[in-house]
């Protein structure tokens, strides 16, 4: 018997619980010419702005150990152009689409939320209220638990669909943060956003990135990432979208487990354009040799 | 419409691909000549395409993008000239016959059309400062087979180098060759510009790869001189398909794909006409 991959999100039924991390995969437009969009869970599409963001200078990124700095500065085109372009180009695929949603203020965000409350193509809004790489929006939002609740009720008061906060690492205790969230009314949550990081070119004796510092990713940040899926899976109610590291299928059941209810994959994308769709085939071969009928039955089965 | 044709970019499929190592060999101090034998990837390849290449040790996590110095059609073998300078090359140049390596390619825009039909009776300077040579042999290779209506342009392939020489061989096979060192151990003391006015040497069309500085003398060249400048640049990239927005340069315009001032080298370049950008 083929085991049960889908999941729900917000009432949102995914056909099964793996999405790309937003700003690893455009709008899925590039990707297509290498992976079947039809088998992803969802498309979460790279943060877009009401108006367009030029974003950081370059040198953007750098590697690092199992992982890599980015401070790409959350260019893109704005929401015209991306409805216009980017939504209906994912209209003929068979998934579900996340929005991620950035400002530089509350009305900011409001204001992009409101523009997609008629696009039928975005089924979930993602907020990204944790970004390190803008001063002002990103991470200044995402430490405060005030700053989140509040932020949190506002975008929930103009928004259609669904709404997932995205939340930082960069903060003493995560759980504060998810349950501000919650109050505040989300549907959902994704963690976690990179983590604040730095490295130094020590050839040309300066910062590898012209930002100074760049958000971590990649597989050296996952066991971080499980820590905190745990812990907020133990303080709040709502579902938890888990990410950070994450490249084959024994990361995302790790997620699973450890109380995500769906995963993202990011980084892994760069190393291999169809780390999806093997972390995909990956958890539903782990159902079938466990005997296992339900995807759900794993999530939080590690308390 | 065509994919790719709203914004100019020419519409290639790209492939993902284990190739097979033919061959590695030392060609000067830290440069390396890398053989490998591909599916597709040769057989679709135009001048100044570069391939994206993955290590083989999994925590290192992004491919390195390497321009493409020659790719036969037939035989599918795939030339990848590259310099030593951080721990992914420093692999790569360990890799010896029958080992694997996976690519992405071939990727990004590579020289127009236009350039790569022009005509006898006109000159084109193939400029490369140090590792910028090898996509340089490429598209000699390429012009020198010439166009069947339009004949064969004068190649002149303007070198620059720190000291030590690779390629030149390779270029004197398809046109002349001016050489630059640093130290002026061979052909003209200074920089490939200094060559060219040492002597007095005029092109319709400027094809060139290399360090920023270099590229932004030749800007300027270009504009004083009214030419046509193609300029091949270099970022650092993450995914090396357009998704991501790491290897962005300025451009002078809006752009149509970012709607900012900022082009994808990746996807839009690494070729750009030279006024297009900012450097």
């Amino acid at each position: 018997m083929q085991p049960d991959m889908s999941v729900e999100i917000a009432g949102v039924l995914l056909k099964n619980p793996v999405m790309t991390a937003s700003g690893t995969f455009g709008s899925g437009q590039e990707f297509s010419e290498f992976v079947d969009l039809n088998r992803l869970g969802a498309v979460v599409t790279k943060g877009v702005a009401s108006v367009p963001w030029p974003g950081n200078p370059t040198p953007r990124i750098c590697e690092t150990p199992s992982g890599m700095l980015n401070a790409i500065g959350l260019q893109n085109p704005g929401e015209e152009t991306f409805a216009k372009r980017d939504l209906r180009f994912l209209e003929q695929f068979d998934t579900k689409v996340v929005v991620n949603v950035c400002g530089h203020s509350t009305e900011e965000y409001v204001d992009c939320v409101r523009r997609l409350a008629d696009e039928k193509r975005a089924d979930l809004l993602e907020i990204n209220i944790s970004c390190p790489n803008v001063k002002e929006g990103g991470i200044s939002f995402g430490t405060n638990p005030r700053a989140v609740e509040q932020i949190t009720a506002a975008v929930k008061k103009a928004a259609r669909q669904p709404v997932i906060m995205k939340l930082s690492p960069n903060v003493t205790d995560i759980r504060e943060i998810a349950k501000a969230a919650e109050a505040g009314g989300a549907d959902a949550l994704s963690m976690i956003n990179t983590i604040t990081g730095m490295k130094i070119d020590v050839r040309r004796r300066t910062f590898a990135l012209a930002n100074r510092t760049g958000g971590l990713s990649g597989p050296a940040i996952h066991p971080v990432a499980v820590r905190m899926v745990w812990e907020c899976a133990q303080s709040v109610k709502i579902p938890i979208i888990g990410m950070g590291g994450i490249a084959d299928a024994e990361g995302a059941l790790e997620m699973i487990m450890a109380g995500a209810s769906a995963v993202s994959v990011g980084t892994a994308n760069f190393r291999d354009q169809t780390t999806v769709i093997r972390v995909i085939d990956g958890i539903r071969a782990y159902l079938e040799e466990n005997r296992i009928g339900s995807v759900r039955d794993l999530i939080g089965c590690v308390r | 419409m065509q994919a790719g044709q709203e914004t100019g970019i020419r519409a290639v499929q790209k492939f993902r691909e284990r190739a097979k190592v033919l061959q590695n060999t030392r060609i000067a101090g830290g440069i390396y000549d890398l053989r490998l034998k591909t599916e597709q990837i040769a057989a679709a390849a135009q001048p100044g395409q570069f391939v994206s290449v993955y290590s083989n040790d999994h925590s290192r996590l992004l491919p390195r993008p390497i321009s493409i110095c020659g790719a036969d059609p037939k035989s599918g073998e795939l030339r990848l000239v590259f310099r030593v300078s951080g721990r992914g090359t420093e692999e790569f140049s360990r890799l010896s016959a029958g080992d694997r390596v996976d690519l992405t390619g071939p990727l990004g825009n590579g020289f127009p059309e236009s350039v790569l039909k022009s005509q006898s009776g006109k000159t084109v300077f193939l400029i490369g400062g140090g590792i910028g040579i090898p996509p340089m042999v490429q598209l000699a290779r390429t012009l020198a087979a010439g166009d069947d209506e339009k004949g064969v342009p004068r190649l002149i392939s303007v070198l620059g180098f720190r000291d030590e020489l690779f390629l030149v061989d390779d270029l004197k096979a398809y046109s002349e060759v001016v050489i630059a060192t640093e130290d002026g151990s061979c052909g003209t003391k200074g920089n490939v510009l200094d060559a060219i006015r040492e002597r007095n040497l005029k092109a319709d069309v400027i094809c060139a790869c290399g360090p920023t500085p270099m590229l932004r003398a030749l800007r300027a060249y270009a504009q004083e001189t009214g030419t046509e400048c193609w300029l091949s640049l270099e970022e650092k990239m993450a995914c090396g398909i357009g998704a991501c927005l790491s290897c962005v340069c300025k451009s002078t315009d809006i752009d149509e794909h970012s709607k900012v001032r900022n082009k994808r080298v990746c996807t839009e370049g690494p070729v750009f006409n030279s006024t297009d950008i900012e450097l």
